[in-house]
């Protein structure tokens, strides 16, 4: 087995899984560097949610191994923040309750400042107390990034988080990651099918295959951030964009478009 | 954002085993002073209207006493009645008591294990389906005329009640909220207190107030079987002697325990499964 590669926060080496019979993914080997933002894109049901779960930990996997700062992961890691596709937030208990669930599990004494700190910063001061149907998409959102956050893991594996929401919350939201992840320098992985997120995001793009997943491409995303509206709409961007979209399609007549 | 009053309803109970209709979303308290004093209205003219047809016919006691009669004979024997509320009670809060705790663990434990809640089921079913009534006979004949044949009836109608029901709730797991508690690393224990039972609680609840509607019929029927004493016993010695008012009075008061139990329920379910609106 190779080594993980020097400076590399999490290294993922010849990761497969299979659910039965069914291989979900099949020899996945990446790295994420220190401090980095790097987003995953493929197709659905290819095997992005399970790469990522193990990544966290919550499931092991059938072959290969994800290491954390060179430690081999076997199970949920303190380090390791998960915000779950859809808010997962429980419905019976109100926003703050929400936020302090992790803590409760963990039978450790919250960190009030920083949560209210967190609160405040994503703009939910104030609906401490509001169950989770009285909120929108994007509070809801905002709130279970929050809880992720509270314990300040220092690497955030994200699930599509944004899937759900509408095209104007989604950039709003994506613009609190980033000024999120400038404020704690946390490493990011970030599950999306959005190759806009992805780009407005990421310091690179993996792209992932049809089921069995396995990365098929690796883009480096040079743009200067913050990645204003004008870079977002230039035509680095929408080759890149094309590019990425050939890959996942593997359409001859886009990849052509492309160059 | 929703500035509806939370209301609490039995919802998506599809493969639960309940009453048809029985919901906890009936009638929402009333608001207004303007409401309350429709319902009073709505009372007096029913019970008011019931009196003077009564008298009005001249029907005869024996058949239907007049609403007055019967709330003249509730003050008069309510003294005389008042131990054997008490033995119903007695025989209904302990037969529920063991029974209701009884299925709920059952329901916990069994449905962790898909393949012993195939195998325990058939026999929930038959128990639900079985009036436990028909065994009280039996049970007189093993355990004597006192409160034991009772509240093994009551116990054996109201806990398979709740079993089933409370075993879809427990079935209803969310894997995503699961796996955010083992995220934290949440332990077995904390997974089914912190996740599988709060979102159990609606149908538990469900199961509580049916198994507890059950169980005091049960308990009635049991005590018109046989023995000398509760609430049913008075219902057959008062209808024997033809006491019509004084039978009309228990039956009042029987409704009434029932309508206070589904007022508990729908009380505590407001407090604790109202999210699931
Ligand atoms: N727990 C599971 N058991 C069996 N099959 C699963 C399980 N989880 C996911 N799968 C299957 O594995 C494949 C990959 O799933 P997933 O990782 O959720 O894909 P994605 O997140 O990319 O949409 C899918 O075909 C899915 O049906
Ligand atoms: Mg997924």
């Amino acid at each position: 087995m190779a080594a993980a590669t020097e400076g590399a926060r999490l290294s993922i080496r010849g990761a497969g899984k299979r659910y039965g019979d069914l291989q979900a993914i099949a020899d996945v080997s990446l790295d994420v560097g220190h401090n980095t933002i790097v987003s995953i894109v493929g197709p659905s049901g290819c095997g992005k949610t399970t790469l990522l779960w193990s990544m966290s930990g919550l499931h092991g996997l059938s072959e290969g191994q994800v290491q954390l700062d060179g430690q081999t992961i076997t199970g949920p890691h303190p380090d390791i923040g998960l915000v779950f596709q859809e808010a997962n937030l429980l419905p019976w208990r109100n926003l703050m309750q929400n936020i302090l669930f992790p803590w409760e599990v963990k039978r450790q004494k919250p960190d009030m400042a920083w949560i209210n700190h967190l609160l405040d910063r994503v703009g939910l001061k104030g609906f401490e107390t509001r169950m989770p149907r009285e909120l929108s998409g994007g509070m809801q959102q905002r709130a279970s990034i929050v809880r992720a956050l509270s314990l300040r893991p220092s690497v955030l594996l994200m699930d599509e988080p944004f899937g759900a929401l509408d095209a104007f919350t989604r950039e709003e939201m994506n613009r609190l990651v980033e000024e999120i992840w400038l404020e704690t320098k946390t490493t990011i992985v970030f599950i999306t099918h959005s190759i806009e997120e992805a780009i407005f995001l990421s310091d690179r793009v993996l792209v992932l295959s049809k089921r069995p997943g396995r990365v098929i491409a690796d883009y480096p995303v040079p743009f200067v951030r913050p990645r204003s509206l004008k870079t977002m709409a230039s035509r680095e961007v929408f080759d890149l964009t094309n590019r990425i979209k050939a890959d996942i399609y593997g359409q001859t007549t886009l990849r052509a478009a492309a160059e | 954002m929703t500035d509806a009053i939370p209301e609490f309803r039995k919802s998506q109970s599809g493969a639960g085993v309940g009453l048809a209709g029985v919901s906890l979303a009936a009638g929402t308290g009333a608001r207004t002073r303007k409401e309350i004093a429709i319902i009073i209205l709505v009372a007096v003219i029913v019970i008011g209207g019931l009196e003077v047809l009564l008298r009005w016919f001249e029907v005869p006691h024996y058949i239907l006493p007049p609403p007055s009669a019967i709330m003249a004979a509730l003050v008069k024997e309510f003294p005389l009645l008042l131990p054997h509320l008490r033995d119903t009670l007695i025989c209904l809060f302990a037969g529920f008591g063991i029974g209701a705790s009884i299925g709920l663990v059952l329901a916990a434990v069994v449905t962790q294990k898909p393949f012993v809640e195939k195998v325990i089921t058939p026999y929930i079913l038959i128990l639900v389906t079985t009036p436990m009534l028909a065994l009280v006979p039996l049970l007189i004949l093993r355990f004597g005329f006192g409160y034991s044949p009772r509240i093994i009836a009551v116990a054996l109608a109201a806990g398979p009640m709740v079993m089933i029901n409370a075993a879809t709730g427990f079935r209803r797991t969310d894997s995503a909220k699961i796996a955010l508690a083992r995220s934290y690393g949440a332990s077995v224990l904390q997974i089914f207190w912190k996740i599988r039972a709060p979102m159990a609680m609606p149908m538990i609840l469900v199961g509580l107030m049916i198994g507890a509607i059950f169980g005091l019929l049960t308990c009635v029927g049991a005590e018109m079987v046989g023995g000398g004493f509760g609430l049913g016993n008075r219902l057959t010695t008062y209808s024997s002697m033809i006491n019509m008012p004084e039978f009309f009075a228990v039956i009042m008061i029987l409704s009434i325990m029932g309508i206070l139990l589904y007022v508990l329920f729908f009380l505590i379910g407001k407090k604790w499964a109202s999210w699931e609106a």
